[in-house]
């Protein structure tokens, strides 16, 4: 298995994809370079090295919107032909015939793009702290490494779910433009569709809002169809992580009004923070082995044919 | 000894289409076996089913001793397949492709090296090794895939219509390098294919497979007895040639079967007639130009089956 595996890792960083890795690696560049950290600084938060991720001061977005929204792409990138390309090639029953299980090839294809995306983040977000600390000349604070670190978890998960998503489509479609195509559909229903209908629903279900009671239910509602989607939990995870201050909010109305001021100025800390995103990431790595299992027992059974 | 290939009764049913129809099959260490039959015959289903990439619906076989659907690995290791359309990666060179099927099979670095060269010398590759396979033509590809499949050094060598795509001169090639892996090195080959002068020429043993069911099988000799059943065909050029002939002919004792087209004529019957045909041809006026009587051949045989496949 590892020869495929550093076979397909030498793939990944070939001149095939390089490109797209590179692309997402210079993004880094260009806004750890263009924010503006003055702006941020005016602002008289306490944590510089979170909100370089977040803010959208001197950039059109912010890098946390763009990864949520295109990161995607790079995951569906990695994996709509991981089969169904070795089939169109002829060399998946090659492959097949020598001494290597099954299981073998999808685990080492899938294990590779893994570690590719888990160095291109780390890469990326290296590259954005890096340039925070030589423009600003001062280093992240112990909690702020922490919250950098689950970030970058998450987003490796969030990206593993749309990897896991193109490699089931490369197993059950044989085209390489369908897989690609039913993926990138994919990437619009459970990206766009599902927050827009999460609105929607919420209308239906608490169409007044005339009580905090109703408030309630209508974000209830929200964020519960938010958290079908991948990108919902991403986004949710992501502003728990990133802002200690504004992050707890999601559970705004459970808090007595009367404590509510007190509370909103004082940041959580970084432990309870990845306590509160800990069933966000069990729900994406959840996901992932879902769709994992499904290709997994379709490409176990299925008939090799040249 | 035992075989290398045992199948007893073995089935592949898709749905309600039966493609593989309770064959039995027996192929010995070093032996080249020619498995033969039209297109969609199922010769590749069977093959498949041989090395596990698909399971039988019923049935078993037993490839070196062992149940490829149970233990795919032991039978891979000693087994080298070449797919119908062999395919590599195309941005590798072929001598990498070949490193890679060597990492695949386990083989140390410093004793696949100087094997890879070898082969590449053998299959006739040694000037393209370091050029992408992209750039290969079908026939240097098909080659690589010879390589490839003799690089863990297989009891047994099954190829799929290995000489589909090849120019008359690369099938001549290719035979010979078949009759040598069996000659010299006792390497068994199963040779799967729908063409039949090659089979002729380098099998010891040929199957004959017609809608998932084996109708013929044994030596090419034994064949030509067990369905010529003391049959003769005549086939005459007749220069002036008439209906009355034709009629004639076919009035002849032990004729089955007389046709014409144009000066040629073909009897089938069961016994020889050629004195009599001579001398009906002689008294209808006509000239005979060229008389000859021949056994069926293993390619009648062959057609026939192939007619009847495509009826």
């Amino acid at each position: 298995m590892s020869a495929l595996f550093w076979k397909e890792l030498a793939d990944h960083f070939g001149r095939r994809r390089f490109t797209l890795l590179l692309g997402l690696v210079a993004l880094g560049l260009v806004w750890g370079a263009f924010v503006d950290l003055g702006a941020l600084a005016a602002s008289g938060r306490r944590f510089f090295f979170l909100d370089v991720f977040t803010t959208t001061a001197g950039v059109p977005i912010s890098l946390l919107s763009f990864l949520s929204f295109f990161g995607p792409v790079i995951g569906i990138a990695l994996g709509f032909d991981a089969i169904n390309g070795e089939r169109t090639q002829g060399t998946l029953a090659r492959l097949l015939a020598q001494p290597l299980h099954r299981d073998s090839v999808y685990n080492a294809k899938f294990l590779a793009a893994l570690l590719t995306l888990g160095l291109v983040v780390a890469s990326m977000m290296i590259v954005v702290i890096g340039l925070t600390m030589f423009r600003m000349g001062i280093a992240p604070t112990g909690e702020e490494v922490v919250r950098l670190t689950g970030l970058g978890l998450v987003t490796v998960a969030y990206l593993a779910f749309w990897l896991a998503l193109a490699i089931t489509a490369s197993v059950l479609f044989r085209n390489t433009v369908t897989s690609a195509l039913a993926s990138i559909g994919m990437w619009f229903a459970l990206g766009f569709l599902i927050t827009l209908l999460g609105g929607v629903l919420a209308d239906r279900i608490v169409p007044e809002i005339e009580t905090t009671d109703d408030a309630v239910r209508h974000v209830n509602v929200e964020s519960w169809a938010g958290r079908v989607s991948p990108a919902g939990l991403y986004s949710e995870a992501t502003s728990i992580l990133l802002d200690p201050i504004g992050g707890r909010a999601l559970n705004l109305f459970t808090i007595e009004p009367e404590r509510l001021e007190g509370l909103l100025s004082t940041p959580v800390s970084a432990g309870q923070s990845l306590q509160l995103v800990w069933p966000h990431i069990v729900v994406l790595v959840a996901m992932v082995a879902v769709l994992l299992a499904v290709s997994y027992v379709r490409f176990m059974r299925e008939e090799i044919r040249a | 000894m035992s075989a290398l290939i045992e199948a007893r009764g073995l089935t592949k049913r898709y749905g309600g289409f039966t493609a593989v129809d309770e064959i039995d099959l027996s192929i010995d260490e070093g032996e080249v076996f020619g498995f033969l039959g039209p297109n969609g015959s199922g010769k590749s289903t069977s093959i498949l089913m041989m090395l596990g990439l698909t399971e039988p619906t019923a049935g078993t076989v037993r490839v070196c001793g062992h149940d490829p659907a149970r233990n795919p690995l032991a039978v891979k290791r000693q087994v080298g397949y070449l797919p119908e359309s062999v395919g590599f990666y195309g941005d590798l060179t072929g001598a990498q492709n070949l490193r890679f099927t060597a990492e695949l099979n386990g083989i140390p670095r410093n004793e696949a090296e100087p094997r890879i060269a070898e082969l590449l010398d053998t299959v006739e590759l040694e000037d393209a090794a370091n050029q992408p396979v992209a750039q290969y033509s079908r026939g240097m590809r098909q080659r690589l895939g010879l390589a490839d499949v003799l690089l863990k050094r297989p009891r047994l060598v099954i190829l799929d219509d290995p000489t589909l795509g090849l120019d008359p001169a690369g099938i001549v090639w290719l035979l010979g390098i078949i009759e040598e892996l069996s000659a010299r090195q006792g390497i068994a080959v199963f040779l799967s294919s729908h063409q039949l002068q090659e089979v002729q020429r380098v099998c010891h043993r040929v199957g004959i497979m017609s809608h998932g069911r084996i109708v013929l099988e044994g030596t090419v000799a034994s064949l030509t007895a067990q369905t010529d059943a003391g049959g003769f065909r005549i086939t005459l050029k007749v220069e002036g040639a008439n209906a009355a002939l034709d009629g004639a002919l076919a009035a002849l004792p032990s004729v089955r079967e007389a046709s014409r087209a144009g000066i040629d004529v073909v009897i089938e019957s069961d016994e020889d007639v050629r004195a009599a045909a001579a001398a009906a041809v002689h008294e209808h006026g006509a000239r005979l130009l060229e008389m000859r009587a021949n056994d069926r051949t293993l390619e009648d045989i062959y057609l026939r089956y192939f007619q009847e496949a495509v009826a």
